[in-house]
């Protein structure tokens, strides 16, 4: 595994907030074209994690590089070259589809020529050709989250993260969305995804797992089932998570 | 600069998708200037005037009729007596009480002076000082008569006459006077409330989010912010003139890109100020609060509807720092002076600070890190 491309390299990273240790001493390697899998109870320090990788917070000490780039020096070089999708829904509600698509591919320096192929790239591949003029609003949160990914991949990021994606969205969306994971992590984007559904977990090619700011496991789902000697992820988490 | 185009065709595309916001930014404007012109007034007219007669002569008749004739008084009857026209003034159905000492005639002709007593409701003591200004001149003017008409004979002669001119607004119009300035104030009002709500709108929705994890730059995201209601506060202000001359008949006397170009440097500070605000603030009912304390004292410090000269040594101090006191300056005397360049320069170079200050510290402020 180790002659694969590193894309997230996390060493010793502390992330403090007064007293509070959020983030300790973190350490982990993701690489190209994996699903990685981030989990922990809520408060475990996932969401602080997340945003010190994406650039969007420093971290009071150790190094993390995404994407060939320190975040603490040049968090903008970082940005350029990721994908972010939060569990709020964070596309423009009174625009369009369309204009989503632009406004995001434009401010990510696609040519014009470009963002009209991608955006009908995806609608087409989402089956959703017939909305482009349609405004967010009147859109399913289920399509919604799915136009949100796209979104996030429209500018090819050599990582795209995704914090808690599938959030309130009904099973068969669910199952879609992570068909999406799947074919984004085939072309070589790495996925970096944070949820509280264990049966995602399973899907994910390694997963760690957070507790009160401290990595417990990491490792592929099969390993960790077996070191804990348990069935289900589900097991697993809770065991580590009490 | 093409992020900034990207950026700014979603703003105007937010900004006119929203049906509230037409006309918050188009008919409120021109709601606040028909209406406020007319009613922001000093202008006292139609004072309730009582009058106890305890003479009842044809002198003191006489001079309740130069009042009656008077375009700024409503005579308002007789009153039986002191105590009666008391409760007028107390209910508010009179302004002032005309009190006429039993035998006035008698002893104008016979002391060559006679005594009136003049009784003014003074809880607005600016109302009340006109008003007292109002009767003195009508009083004044009965005099010059009276003197004339009990001695026929000798020539009275005035010894210094005052020939006054009015400049620049030579009927007196209080509205000449409040147009500039509430022009300016519906600019600020425009700028700063729409500045300050739509960032922290970000925020509140979680966008600002998304935002944040894109390489856009600090400075093209303001900048993006800030000109939609550059440009939208600059055509209120031309829709503004044109009904301040279409309206109040009052055209700009100076240069009209002259008034363009200090609104557009003026607009980016107060915008700035707006910006500012929704960075510091997390909610749009905090913007608000925020927005609206400062837009309170700005305006009221301004110099719209008092002149600056007469408030108290430190509100003058502190005023120096009100961007809004300096544009009234400037757009009176553009509007109604005609002044020029060189007139306004020294108000235009504080305006230019203002601006650049205000602007670079709302690029400071806005951060896109957590």
């Amino acid at each position: 595994m180790n002659e694969r491309e590193k894309i997230i390299e996390v060493k010793e990273l502390v992330k403090k907030f007064g007293n509070f240790t959020a983030n300790n001493k973190l350490t982990f390697d993701v690489f190209k074209g994996e699903i990685f899998g981030f989990l922990g109870a809520n408060g475990a320090g996932k969401t602080t994690a997340i945003k010190i990788l994406c650039g969007l917070s420093a971290p009071t000490s150790g190094f993390a590089k995404v994407a060939g780039w320190d975040v603490g020096k040049y968090p903008n070089k970082v940005k350029s070259n990721i994908g972010y999708m939060s569990q709020k829904f964070s596309l423009y509600n009174d625009m369009t589809v369309k204009e989503n698509f632009r406004f995001y591919g434009g401010i990510y320096g696609l040519p014009g020529k470009e963002i009209s192929n991608k955006t009908s790239y995806y609608l087409e591949k989402l089956k959703m050709e017939h909305t482009q003029n349609v405004v967010l609003n009147e859109i399913p949160l289920g399509w919604k989250q799915k136009l949100a990914f796209s979104v996030a991949n429209i500018h090819d990021p050599k990582v795209v993260f995704l914090d808690e994606p599938t959030g309130g969205v009904d099973p068969v969306t669910r199952r879609q969305f992570w068909e999406m994971i799947y074919e984004t992590a085939d072309k070589g984007t790495t996925v970096f995804v944070t949820t509280h559904y264990m049966d995602e977990a399973e899907y994910c090619e390694r997963v760690s797992i957070m507790s009160e700011g401290i990595i417990e496991a990491l490792d592929t789902p099969a390993k960790l089932k077996e070191h804990y000697g348990v069935d289900t992820m589900n097991d697993v988490f809770i065991k580590i998570a009490r | 600069m093409r992020t900034l185009l990207y950026i700014l065709q979603k703003e105007f595309i937010q900004i006119f998708r929203d049906k509230s916001m037409l006309p918050l930014i188009f008919i409120v404007p021109v709601m606040q200037l028909l209406v406020l012109s007319y009613t922001a007034t000093f202008e006292i007219k139609d004072v309730d005037l009582i009058v106890l007669d305890n003479d009842r002569t044809g002198t003191s008749r006489d001079l309740v009729v130069s009042f009656s004739g008077s375009p700024f008084y409503n005579f308002n009857g007789y009153a039986e007596n002191f105590e009666s026209a008391q409760q007028l003034i107390k209910t508010g159905d009179a302004d002032q009480l005309l009190v006429i000492e039993p035998d006035f005639e008698k002893n104008l002709i016979n002391e060559n002076s006679g005594e009136i007593q003049l009784i003014t409701d003074a809880i607005n003591g600016n109302a009340a000082s006109m008003m007292v200004a109002y009767a003195q001149s009508i009083i004044g003017d009965f005099n010059k008569n009276l003197i004339i008409n009990l001695n026929p004979t000798q020539q009275i002669g005035i010894p210094i006459q005052i020939d006054a001119l009015f400049w620049y607004n030579p009927e007196l119009n209080y509205i000449t006077y409040m147009v500039p300035g509430i022009l300016v104030l519906l600019v600020t009002v425009i700028g700063m409330f729409l500045g300050s709500m739509n960032l922290v709108k970000e925020k509140e929705i979680g966008t600002i989010e998304q935002i944040n994890v894109t390489p856009i730059k600090k400075y093209q995201f303001i900048a993006g912010k800030l000109i939609p209601f550059w440009i939208i506060a600059n055509i209120d202000l031309a829709i503004g003139l044109l009904l301040a001359f279409l309206v109040f008949n009052i055209p700009v006397m100076g240069s009209v890109s002259l008034l363009f170009a200090v609104a557009s440097i003026y607009l980016i500070g107060i915008l700035s100020i707006g910006l500012v605000i929704s960075t510091l603030t997390n909610t749009m009912q905090q913007a608000m609060f925020i927005s609206w304390f400062f837009l309170v004292i700005f305006i009221l410090m301004s110099g719209l509807f008092t002149p600056i000269e007469s408030m108290p040594d430190w509100a003058q101090i502190i005023n120096h720092a009100n961007p809004v006191s300096y544009f009234i300056k400037i757009n009176r005397m553009i509007m109604l002076k005609g002044s020029g360049f060189q007139d306004i320069l020294d108000e235009l170079i504080i305006l230019t600070a203002f601006a650049v200050s205000l602007f670079s510290f709302s690029i400071l402020r806005y951060r896109k890190t957590v």
